[in-house]
């Protein structure tokens, strides 16, 4: 379990993240989702480690993260996997080398080893065969499932998501979801995805946590979500007059 | 008030850049790439340069030699002491500062701006090091190599230059290149062509490293670094004159 114990974030004068509490179980997908500029990605941020805390704590397992040193950090490190919003593929590593890349870095594989688990990423992605393109040669789409097999590789406890459907058409983003959602029943993994998608929110959604003024406003499931009377989320999610229609629909 | 910070932050960076590799293998095979990269893909530029450079400074020296009381060999003699103790480390060095100083704040700016940088952090990977370490190795080991290089293809020029133009003889321009030699000047040229490798690499990275926003940053950082190592090259080269020469 990761848990986030009252975080406190600021840029000089900007308080971004107000004494930020949540929980996010293994096993399940866990959205965190709010509008822009309310502090999805500075909380992303700080549980991973990218931005540091003012104060409170993030806690991996019971692990302390926010008090660990770099070298302590580096091994929890090992344990997460992170599908960035661009991909953040390596442009001069083939598709193969940049997943066997922490295998490289991090285990005594052998070469063969080490391709034999790339390919299996790279099927569990449904990409068999591509293993000597290169980021450039491959779509919006595939770079994104060539991340998640990069993040996959060293069998992560913890998978976070930053935005994974952003610039992909409504079919591939489906396939990246569903692909999200069996990685993370098939390996019980604690998976923690970022996003303003909505179809996200329906299709994955095991445990939703809704920032708002970067504070944690409302968490729960999406079956609750589709029902509740808060404002703000009624305000975020049921934005456009199709969703209001289909949120009348539903409740009916 | 921010140079200091931003002197602060590049001591930071180097404190980190030389921290152990958490896989030796992986950084030796990057430094051979990056000596390919930074080292071997410069030798066309460097040959053209070093040539024209000798020329144009034995057929100036030629010219200048009104009086008949100083003798030919002198022409071989101030080419290659300019060549030797100056042109070469140093006028070379701000070349590769241009071509080797712009790439490197380019590659690792597009990096930093395309998440590359923070993917490598997520995996515990020591991305300072990483990057720029190699890149060090890379430069401090092969910058000499290319200096040397190019003191050779100077005295080339130069001879080509003054000897089939007729101003100066073939025993002349050797003799004056053979006058008064010291093997210090030498010593001291790479002690230079190290020092520069090294002031070349890590500014330029240190820009790249800490670019933020988009590709117009990139380019932002990328013509900071070459301005800055050209800036750092010059003074480090007034103190290293003063302390090894003088």
């Amino acid at each position: 379990m990761i848990e986030v114990k009252n975080v406190n974030k600021s840029f000089g004068e900007n308080h971004v993240l107000h004494d930020f509490n949540a929980k996010f179980e293994a096993g399940q997908v866990n959205l965190i989702i709010g509008q822009s500029g309310q502090g999805k990605s500075v909380l992303a941020k700080c549980i991973v480690g990218l931005l540091e805390v003012d104060s409170g704590s993030v806690l991996y397992d019971g692990r302390d993260f926010s008090q660990m040193n770099r070298k302590e950090r580096k091994e929890i490190r090992k344990e997460i996997g992170m599908l960035f919003q661009g991909s953040a593929l390596f442009d001069s590593l083939t598709v193969e080398e940049n997943i066997m890349f922490p295998l490289k870095m991090f285990t005594k594989q052998s070469k063969k080893e080490m391709q034999k688990r790339a390919d299996f990423c790279l099927e569990r992605v449904n990409l068999s065969g591509r293993n000597k393109l290169l980021p450039a040669e491959c779509s919006g789409g595939m770079k994104k499932r060539i991340a998640i097999a990069r993040a996959i590789s060293m069998n992560p406890k913890y998978l976070f998501c930053d935005e994974p459907n952003s610039g992909l058409d409504p079919s591939t983003s489906i396939v990246i979801d569903n692909l999200i959602k069996e990685i993370t029943y098939e390996y019980d993994i604690n998976t923690v995805v970022i996003t303003h998608d909505m179809n996200s929110v329906i299709e994955v959604g095991d445990h939703i946590v809704f920032i708002h003024t970067g504070r944690n406003w409302w968490s729960g499931t999406k079956e609750e979500i589709i029902k509740t009377d808060n404002k703000e989320i009624n305000d975020f999610v049921y934005a456009s007059s199709f969703m209001k229609e289909l949120k009348e629909k539903l409740i009916s | 008030m921010n140079y200091i910070v931003n002197i602060g932050k590049y001591f930071q960076m180097l404190g980190q850049v030389f921290s152990k590799p958490e896989r030796f293998k992986v950084y030796y095979t990057r430094t051979m790439n990056e000596i390919v990269t930074i080292g071997v893909n410069s030798l066309a530029i460097v040959a053209i340069l070093s040539v024209f450079m000798g020329a144009v400074i034995a057929l100036q020296t030629a010219s200048n030699m009104d009086s008949p009381l100083l003798p030919k060999y002198t022409i071989g003699y101030i080419t290659r002491s300019s060549t030797i103790l100056e042109f070469s480390p140093t006028i070379i060095s701000l070349i590769l500062a241009g071509k080797v100083g712009s790439n490197i704040a380019s590659e690792i700016g597009t990096m930093r701006v395309t998440e590359q940088i923070d993917a490598l952090e997520i995996m515990g990977v020591n991305s300072r090091s990483f990057l720029i370490l190699p890149k060090i190795v890379a430069a401090m080991s092969f910058f000499p190599f290319l200096i040397i290089i190019s003191m050779g293809l100077s005295l080339l020029g130069g001879y080509a230059s003054v000897v089939y133009s007729g101003l100066s003889s073939h025993e002349e321009f050797v003799f004056g290149i053979r006058s008064f030699f010291k093997t210090s000047d030498i010593v001291y040229a790479l002690v230079k062509t190290v020092c520069f490798a090294f002031i070349i690499v890590s500014v330029s990275s240190y820009f790249g490293y800490f670019t933020k926003g988009g590709a117009l940053d990139v380019g932002k950082s990328s013509t900071q670094a070459v301005v800055w190592s050209s800036i750092v090259i010059l003074l480090a080269n007034f103190v290293l004159t003063q302390l090894i020469l003088l």
